[in-house]
C-alpha cells in the first residue's frame, strides 16, 4: 500500500518547524509503523535528505522510549499499544496521516518528533523513590506485602514513562505519570515512611514544571498504552490530602523548588514556602470536601491553587 | 598478562577474605575521588547509586534521554537467588553448581560462587526499594521454576520483571542525582577511553544532541553497556544497544573475553519482512505446553491445519524422546535452524517453526491455556495478526544475549588498569552459556555488591595523580575520536548504515550463529574485511556532526561491529570444540550432540588488539574446576 505522510520537521530546539509531506511506497502489512518509518528513511538517505528524527530503542513496547501523535492520536489509537508495536496492518492504501511529536510546554522540542522529556526524571527525584542503601536492607520476607497491594503497586509500576499521557491531555497535565509512581510506592508498606513527603514533593515539582492540572477528561488513560487507569490520579489526591491530616513534626519541605529555574515561567510564583502554603490549601480543600460530605473518590484536579 | 587475582582460600571464603584484605576509603575523603559510570542500566545504574550513596563523586553517562530506558527493561523471566524459600533443596552450593554446568564449564568457578553469594542479597535489596514482586496470599514472596532446573528460585514480577528491577536502580539512582552525588549526563555517549599513564582516567563523550565532544577525568572508570547481540542485526537487544563502549576500550589495550560465546534464545517470533528491523522474544515456557514440528516435505506451503498428523515431523519429540520440547535453548535453537536449512521452515521466508498449542488446548481446555499464556498469545497476536489458538505459532531463533565480553578478573577489572566492567559488557559468570533469569541477577550482582566493593579498593590501594580533563592525553584521545566521526561524514558514497548493518548481521548469523564450521567461518573472515573496506568507501551519512544525526550515530555503531565480528569469527574458528552456545560442527557425539574438549580448550581465549589490520594475539586463562566436577551434558 501507498501512504501520505505530513510529518513534522525541525532541525532543532530554537528553528522553527513544519509540516513536510512524503510519500510511504510499497508498505506491506507486516511492517510496523516504525519499519515504515525506517523505509522512508531510507529512501530519505538515498536523496541526500535528513532522515526523519523519531525516538525508539526497544521495539517491544515497554522501554517507553517511542512515541508521537498519529492524526492528533498518541501512539496511533489502538488500545494499550506503543507506536513500536503498532502494525500497519491497521491502514490502509491512500491514507494520509499526520505525524507530529508531543505536543507540551514541558516537552519541548529537541528534533523532528523528538522531545525532550526530563521533566519527568525530576519528578521522581522529588520523591520517586524508597530510600534504601545497598547493604542496609531487612531480609526480603520480614516485609509482608498483602497480595493485593502488590498488585496495585504492579499495576502502577508497569507505567513506561513515554508521556503519552501528557501529550493526549487538554491541559499536558502529567498527573496520570506522577499519581502512577506514587500510587507504585504509596501501596506499599516499604513506601510508607516517606509517603507523605513523597506525595508532596511530587506533585509540587509536577506543578512546577508547567504541566497542567487534571481536568478529568481521561485522555490520558485512553492512550496509555501501559493502561494506567484513571483512578490513581484519585488516589493520589487523597495522598495528597492525608498529607494534611497528619501532624508532622517539621514542616515538609520540597527541595527540588528551590533549585529549579523555571518558577517565573509559572502561573504562579513558587518560593520556599510553598510547602507550608500547600499544606494549609490542603487543609482548606479537605475541610470543604467534608463539609460536602464528599469523599474525594473520583479524580480531582490537584489542590494546589 | 591475565592475573585472575582469585583470592585466596575455600571457595565459600574466597568473596569475604577479598573484602577482609581489601583497603578503604575514609568516608570523609569519599568525596574527593570521582568515578565515571557509562551506561544506567541494572548494572551501570546500580554500581551508580550506591557508590554515590557511599560518598563518591560519580558521573554516569546513558544515550538514552533518561536511566529508565536501558534494555535490562526488556527482560521478562525473573531473576535467580538461592534464598531455598520453596524449602526444595535450593542452596548457594547448588545455584552454583547450577550456573558453572550451565555454562558448559567454561566461567570462572570463583566468580560464579560469589554469583550465588549475593543472590540473595539482591532480592532483600529490591523488595526494600519496593519492587513489586510477584506475592502469595500471605504476603510472602513468591517464587516459580524457569529455565529447565530442578527447583523454584525465579522471583518475578509478572512478566516484566527487568523493568521493575530497572525501575528500582533508576529509582535509587534519581534519589542520587538529587541529593547530588551522582551527576547525570544523558543523551551521552561514548567514544573513547583516555588512558594516562597506563591508567583509564576519563572519558570522550559525544552530546547526541548538539555533537558537542567533550571530555571527561575521574579516578575510575567503569563501563556497563551492556551486549553485542546487535552485531547480528537482527536480535531482541534494543535498537540502540551497541558494542562501541566496549570496543574501543578494546582498542585501548583491553583484552576481550570469549567474543564467541553468544547466545541464541530458540523461541522468538520470526522474520516476516525484509524491513523487520528487531526481533521479539516470547518466553520459554511456551515450550511447556506448545508442541514443535514442521512438514515432513520441503517446500509445503499448505495451511498447518491442512497438513495431516502423519505428514508432520515432531523433531525434538522423535530425536530427544526423554527431554522433547524442552530441550536447553542452545539444543532447542539448532534443531529449528536445521530443519529450515533443509527447506521445510514454514511461514514467509520459510524461517520458522510451528509451535502447536491445539493438543494442550484438548488436554487442558482453551480457558486453562488462556490463563497460562494468554499475554504472550496477546503480543503474538499483535505482531503477525494471528490467533494462535486457532493456528500453530510460529518460532524461530534469535540472537538475544552475548556471554562473551571485555576480560575481567575477579575484582571486575579489564586488563587496563583502573577501568572496571560489569553487567552483560563483561565476560565473566556465565561461561559458554547462560541459564535463563541469571541475567538480572549478575547485572545487579555486580552493581550492587561488586563494583562497590573493589573500585573503593582500587582507589586506597593506588596513589593516583590529579589530572585534567584539559591536559594532552585527553586532548589527543579527543582528535582521534573527530578525526574518525569526520572520516564518517566525509565519505559521501551511496549505501545506507544500515544496509551495511544488514548485511553484516546476514554473514555473522549465516557463519557465526547457531553453527559453526571451519569453512564457513573462514568465508566470513574473507568477506568481513571487505564488507569494512566498503563501509569505509561507499557509506553515505546525510547531516553534519554538529546536530542530533541518527544516522551518524548508527553509523559509528556498526563501524565498531564490523571489526568485533571479524574478532567474534577467529574466537569461533580458535575455539574448535563445540560448548554451550559455541556448536562447531566438527566437534559432535555420534547422536549429533555438542562435545566439549575439556583436555584442549579448557580456557577463557581473551583477545588482545594488535592494531587496525594486525591480527589479534590470544591469550589463554586456564580453567581449573574444584569444586563441580567436568561432565559432558546429554538429553537423549
Amino acid at each position: 500500500m501507498n501512504l501520505t505522510l505530513r510529518v513534522w520537521r525541525q532541525q532543532n530546539a530554537n528553528a522553527a518547524g513544519s509540516f513536510v509531506t512524503y510519500q510511504a511506497n510499497n508498505v506491506t502489512p507486516d511492517m510496523s509503523f516504525l519499519e515504515m518509518l525506517d523505509a522512508l528513511n531510507e529512501d530519505l538517505i538515498g536523496r541526500q535528505e535528513p532522515p526523519v528524527a523519531f525516538e525508539h530503542d526497544c521495539r517491544e513496547g515497554i522501554c517507553g522510549s517511542c512515541g508521537f501523535l498519529i492524526d492528533g492520536v498518541a501512539h496511533g489509537g489502538q488500545r494499550g499499544t506503543t507506536v513500536c508495536q503498532l502494525s500497519m496492518r491497521f491502514f490502509k492504501d491512500g491514507d494520509q496521516l499526520t505525524l507530529e511529536p508531543w505536543r507540551a510546554r514541558a516537552f519541548p522540542v529537541i528534533r523532528d518528533l523528538i522531545v525532550n522529556r526530563s521533566a519527568f526524571d525530576r519528578i521522581i527525584q522529588a520523591g520517586g523513590f524508597i530510600s534504601a542503601p545497598t547493604g542496609s536492607t531487612p531480609a526480603a520476607n520480614a516485609i509482608l506485602v498483602p497480595k493485593e497491594d502488590a498488585d496495585t503497586a504492579f499495576d502502577a509500576a508497569a507505567c513506561i514513562g513515554c508521556g503519552a499521557c501528557v501529550a493526549a491531555c487538554p491541559n499536558a497535565s502529567a498527573m496520570l505519570f506522577t499519581s502512577a509512581k506514587i500510587t507504585h510506592l504509596n501501596s506499599l508498606p516499604q513506601g510508607q515512611p516517606q509517603r507523605d513527603q513523597r506525595t508532596l514533593s511530587m506533585v509540587a515539582t509536577m506543578r512546577n514544571e508547567l504541566f497542567g492540572s487534571c481536568t478529568n477528561h481521561g485522555e490520558c488513560e485512553a492512550v496509555c498504552p501501559k493502561r494506567i487507569p484513571l483512578e490513581f490520579i484519585g488516589k493520589m489526591n487523597r495522598d495528597l490530602m492525608r498529607t494534611a491530616w497528619h501532624r508532622h513534626r517539621e514542616p515538609l519541605v520540597i527541595p527540588s523548588l528551590v533549585q529549579l529555574p523555571s518558577a517565573e515561567d509559572s502561573h504562579e510564583q513558587f518560593h520556599e514556602g510553598i510547602g507550608s502554603q500547600l499544606h494549609e490549601d490542603a487543609q482548606q480543600r479537605l475541610h470543604e470536601e467534608a463539609q460536602a460530605h464528599v469523599v474525594a473518590e473520583s479524580p480531582e484536579p490537584a489542590a494546589t491553587h | 598478562m591475565l592475573e585472575a587475582r582469585i583470592p585466596s582460600g575455600p571457595i565459600e571464603q574466597k568473596w569475604d577474605n577479598c573484602r577482609y584484605e581489601m583497603k578503604l576509603v575514609n568516608p570523609a575523603n569519599r568525596r574527593k575521588h570521582s568515578i565515571i559510570v557509562v551506561g544506567a542500566g541494572l548494572a551501570g545504574a546500580a554500581a551508580a547509586a550506591t557508590l554515590g550513596r557511599q560518598g563518591y563523586h560519580v558521573d554516569c553517562f546513558s544515550h538514552h534521554d533518561t536511566p529508565r530506558r536501558a534494555h535490562s527493561i526488556a527482560a521478562q523471566g525473573g531473576i535467580n537467588s538461592a534464598k531455598n524459600y520453596r524449602n526444595d533443596g535450593d542452596s548457594v552450593l547448588r545455584l552454583f553448581k547450577d550456573t558453572v554446568k550451565g555454562g558448559d564449564y567454561r566461567a570462572r568457578e570463583a566468580n560464579v560462587y560469589r554469583l550465588a553469594e549475593v543472590s540473595g542479597n539482591i532480592i532483600d535489596q529490591c523488595v526494600a526499594q519496593g519492587v513489586p514482586f510477584a506475592r502469595e496470599y500471605g504476603g510472602l514472596l513468591d517464587n516459580r521454576s524457569f529455565g529447565g532446573v530442578q527447583v523454584e528460585r525465579t522471583f518475578y514480577a509478572r512478566g516484566q520483571t527487568g523493568q521493575q528491577l530497572l525501575l528500582g536502580a533508576y529509582q535509587a539512582l534519581e534519589e542520587q542525582i538529587a541529593t547530588g552525588t551522582v551527576t547525570m549526563h544523558f543523551r551521552s555517549e561514548l567514544l573513547d577511553v583516555v588512558l594516562v599513564n597506563g591508567r583509564a582516567r576519563g572519558i570522550v563523550t559525544r552530546d547526541l544532541v548538539t555533537g558537542q565532544l567533550d571530555c571527561h577525568s575521574a579516578d575510575v572508570v567503569v563501563l556497563a553497556t551492556g551486549g553485542y547481540s546487535n552485531v547480528f542485526y537482527l536480535s531482541t537487544n534494543a535498537k540502540a544497544s551497541n558494542c562501541t563502549a566496549i570496543w574501543r576500550a578494546h582498542r585501548r589495550g583491553a583484552l576481550f573475553g570469549n567474543p564467541c560465546f553468544t547466545q541464541i534464545h530458540p523461541t522468538c517470533i520470526p522474520l516476516s519482512s525484509d524491513f523487520q528491523s528487531k526481533l521479539t522474544l516470547m518466553s520459554e515456557s511456551l515450550r511447556n505446553d506448545g508442541r514443535i514440528w514442521v512438514p515432513k516435505k520441503k517446500g509445503d506451503t499448505r495451511a498447518p491445519n491442512q497438513i495431516p498428523e502423519s505428514e508432520r515431523d515432531y523433531y525434538l519429540e522423535n530425536r530427544y524422546p526423554s527431554f522433547g520440547n524442552l530441550v536447553p535453548r542452545d539444543v532447542a535453537s539448532r534443531n529449528a535452524k536445521e530443519v529450515c536449512d533443509e527447506g521445510r521452515g514454514v511461514g514467509p521466508h520459510g524461517q520458522g517453526v510451528f509451535l502447536d498449542f491445539a493438543d494442550a488446548i484438548q488436554r487442558l481446555g482453551l480457558q486453562t491455556v488462556r490463563e497460562k499464556y494468554g499475554n504472550l498469545f496477546e503480543i503474538y497476536e499483535r505482531i503477525t495478526g494471528e490467533d494462535a489458538y486457532a493456528v500453530p505459532m510460529r518460532i524461530y531463533p534469535a540472537p538475544h544475549y552475548t556471554m562473551g565480553g571485555l576480560w575481567v578478573d575477579y575484582h571486575l577489572m579489564s586488563t587496563i588498569p583502573g577501568l572496571f566492567v560489569g553487567g552483560e559488557a563483561n565476560f565473566s559468570d556465565h561461561g559458554a552459556n547462560r541459564l535463563g533469569a541469571s541475567a538480572l541477577m549478575q547485572g545487579l550482582a555486580d552493581g550492587y555488591f561488586v563494583l562497590p566493593a573493589t573500585v573503593p579498593d582500587y582507589i586506597a590501594a593506588n596513589k593516583l595523580d590529579p589530572v585534567s580533563a584539559s591536559d594532552g592525553a585527553f586532548n589527543a584521545t579527543k582528535a582521534e575520536v573527530k578525526d574518525r566521526i569526520d572520516k564518517l561524514l566525509a565519505i559521501n558514497g551511496k549505501r545506507t548504515p544500515d544496509s551495511f548493518h544488514k548485511e553484516l548481521g546476514k554473514m555473522v548469523w549465516d557463519d557465526c550463529g547457531m553453527a559453526r564450521a571451519d569453512a564457513g567461518l573462514r568465508k566470513a573472515l574473507d568477506r568481513i574485511p571487505e564488507l569494512r573496506d566498503e563501509f569505509w568507501h561507499n557509506l553515505r551519512v546525510v547531516g553534519s556532526g554538529e546536530e542530533l544525526n541518527q544516522s551518524l550515530e548508527k553509523a559509528n555503531r556498526i563501524s565498531d561491529f564490523l571489526e568485533l565480528a571479524e574478532l567474534m569469527c577467529t574466537d569461533a574458528l580458535e575455539r574448535t570444540e563445540s560448548c554451550g552456545g559455541h556448536f562447531r560442527m566438527e566437534s559432535q557425539t555420534p547422536e549429533g550432540e555438542a562435545k566439549r574438549d575439556d583436555a584442549n580448550f579448557a580456557y577463557t581465549a581473551a583477545w588482545e588488539w594488535k592494531g587496525a589490520g594486525q591480527a589479534h594475539a590470544l591469550h589463554k586463562e586456564p580453567l581449573s574446576f574444584e569444586y563441580v566436577p567436568l561432565s559432558q551434558r546429554s538429553y537423549k
